[in-house]
């Protein structure tokens, strides 16, 4: 396997040279801009055979995407925070006409105010709209999951479009060591790009995405219901077998030191790697500390969630966003939700942390951990937040 | 009256057979009528370009042969459009006062 030196960005545009998807279409914003920057120049020197659509917006990159999806094309795209927001009309409508697109989102704050580093507010604002969403923790990962992703939306038991993230700046432009895959063995992996019956065939007419009233509109949205709980297994069945071929397991969560852990965080992103030093620590201090990773978020796996967690005695929830609901951030809620029914519930208090891509570094972490002896459940923290 | 189909019975994806648009009746939106008058009528098709709706009937030799009411919604598109002079081989007319 190749061993390279590569930044977030430039990971997840070389797995997308290896896809060699049909079509791209995009429109650069910081900090995902490199992503289709890269790739169009894979495109311009002819190493892949991709159409690139250069768009004059995100709204009509991700329409772009549809048509071409639905023409039955491989399609992938890259975006963030306010090029996300833009594309929010069509992410829905994706989603509801079964397209498998993949979507290179590096987190970054929403305005506003403006800001270009990272937080997770972009990516969980259209957390509701029928697309799978998969955290990395670095580069290796970011590069793996954009290979997964592929695999996932495309098996018929999903068929809804899959955003992969990467933090913003963190990971987006830090360079690291990742293995790829060699060209041949990514093209195998993946294989042809299947159509379905709603793939537009000149020889069997169809319409797309009609008028759906009282009627028809509950059935409609039914399907894409069921394909989210079904994209669990699709997920890890794929994350395991990519295991068994290239060596890196993937599931739909990851548990650090968690099993006999008293004190412990959830976490997203770039922090799961900040975290683990500081849990090796308090664990060399004899303090039994752990951490639950979260890869994906939708589909949201509560139940796994739920039995890793409930033996834990005190949990913090760190969320990168705030969804201003007035009851913490959404991970929190999310977490929380999926304890209800937990015989033994832990004591959950939520770290609204790093907005606008403020440092959280290893004194931050260890601060939590040892707030954790005294938290009350249900407590909110807006982490660090000068008054 | 006909059952509507369940979730699991419907085509993937919010996808349709072509052609549906046929079936759902939607001349009853209009408010006012297009009267086609067929002394007046040039045949140039230009209410027949225009008719968003392809609600303008053509006969077996292609010739314009009248109105489909029950597509047409009277947008009044035809009439506009109708360059026969000095009075039009289309008007409006109220559906009911």
């Amino acid at each position: 396997m190749p061993v390279l030196a590569r930044t977030g960005n430039e990971a997840m545009a070389e797995a997308m040279r290896q896809i060699n998807p049909d079509v791209v279409a995009a429109y650069p914003i910081s900090p995902a801009t490199e992503v289709v920057m890269i790739f169009s120049k894979f495109v311009a020197d002819g190493l892949v055979d991709t159409e690139f659509v250069a768009v004059e917006s995100e709204h009509s990159a991700m329409s772009a995407c549809v048509g071409a999806a639905s023409a039955g094309c491989r399609v992938m795209t890259g975006t963030s925070s306010q090029g996300l927001q833009l594309m929010s009309e069509i992410l829905p409508i994706a989603s509801a006409l079964r397209q498998p697109i993949v979507l290179c989102e590096v987190n970054r704050a929403l305005s506003g105010p403006i800001n270009i580093h990272c937080d997770h507010s972009d990516t969980m604002a259209v957390r509701d709209f029928g697309w799978l969403q998969i955290f990395s923790e670095n580069a290796q990962e970011a590069y793996d999951s954009v290979l997964q992703m592929i695999k996932i939306v495309e098996d018929v038991k999903v068929r809804l479009p899959g955003m992969v993230t990467t933090d913003g700046f963190i990971i987006s432009h830090c360079m690291e060591k990742i293995e790829t895959l060699e060209d041949a063995e990514v093209k195998t992996y993946l294989g042809e790009h299947k159509k379905m019956n709603s793939t537009l065939d000149l020889t069997k007419p169809i319409t797309l995405g009609s008028l759906d009233l009282q009627d028809y509109y509950f059935e409609h949205r039914m399907p894409m219901a069921q394909a989210m709980i079904e994209a669990k297994e699709v997920i890890l069945k794929v994350g395991q077998e990519f295991g068994a071929k290239y060596g890196r397991p993937y599931g739909l969560l990851e548990k650090y030191k968690l099993d006999d852990a008293e004190v412990a965080i959830v976490a997203m992103g770039s922090t799961c790697g900040t975290a683990r030093v500081v849990i090796d620590e308090l664990r060399e201090k004899g303090i039994k500390a752990g951490m639950l990773k979260l890869r994906v978020f939708r589909p949201f796996p509560a139940a796994e969630v739920a039995e890793v967690l409930a033996g834990v005695k005190s949990i913090a929830v760190l969320d990168r966003s705030d969804s201003l609901s007035s009851q913490g951030g959404p991970l929190y809620t999310e977490v929380r939700s999926a304890l209800y029914d937990a015989k033994t519930k832990p004591v959950l208090s939520n770290y609204i942390y790093g907005l606008g891509g403020r440092e959280i570094n290893l004194e931050d972490l260890r601060q939590i951990f040892s707030e954790q002896k005294s938290n009350q459940s249900g407590k909110i923290v807006y982490f660090g937040v000068r008054e | 009256m006909k059952k509507n189909m369940g979730w699991k019975e419907l085509p993937h994806g919010d996808s349709s057979p072509a052609g549906t648009a046929n079936e759902f009746k939607t001349g009853d939106w209009r408010s006012e009528r297009p009267v086609w008058n067929k002394e007046k009528c040039i045949n140039c098709y230009f209410c027949w370009v225009y008719c968003p709706d392809a609600s303008i009937l053509l006969d077996k030799d292609n010739k314009v042969a009248g109105i489909d009411y029950d597509h047409c919604k009277g947008c009044g598109i035809c009439r506009a459009e109708c360059p026969v002079k000095p009075e039009k081989a289309i008007v409006m007319k109220q559906e009911r006062s």
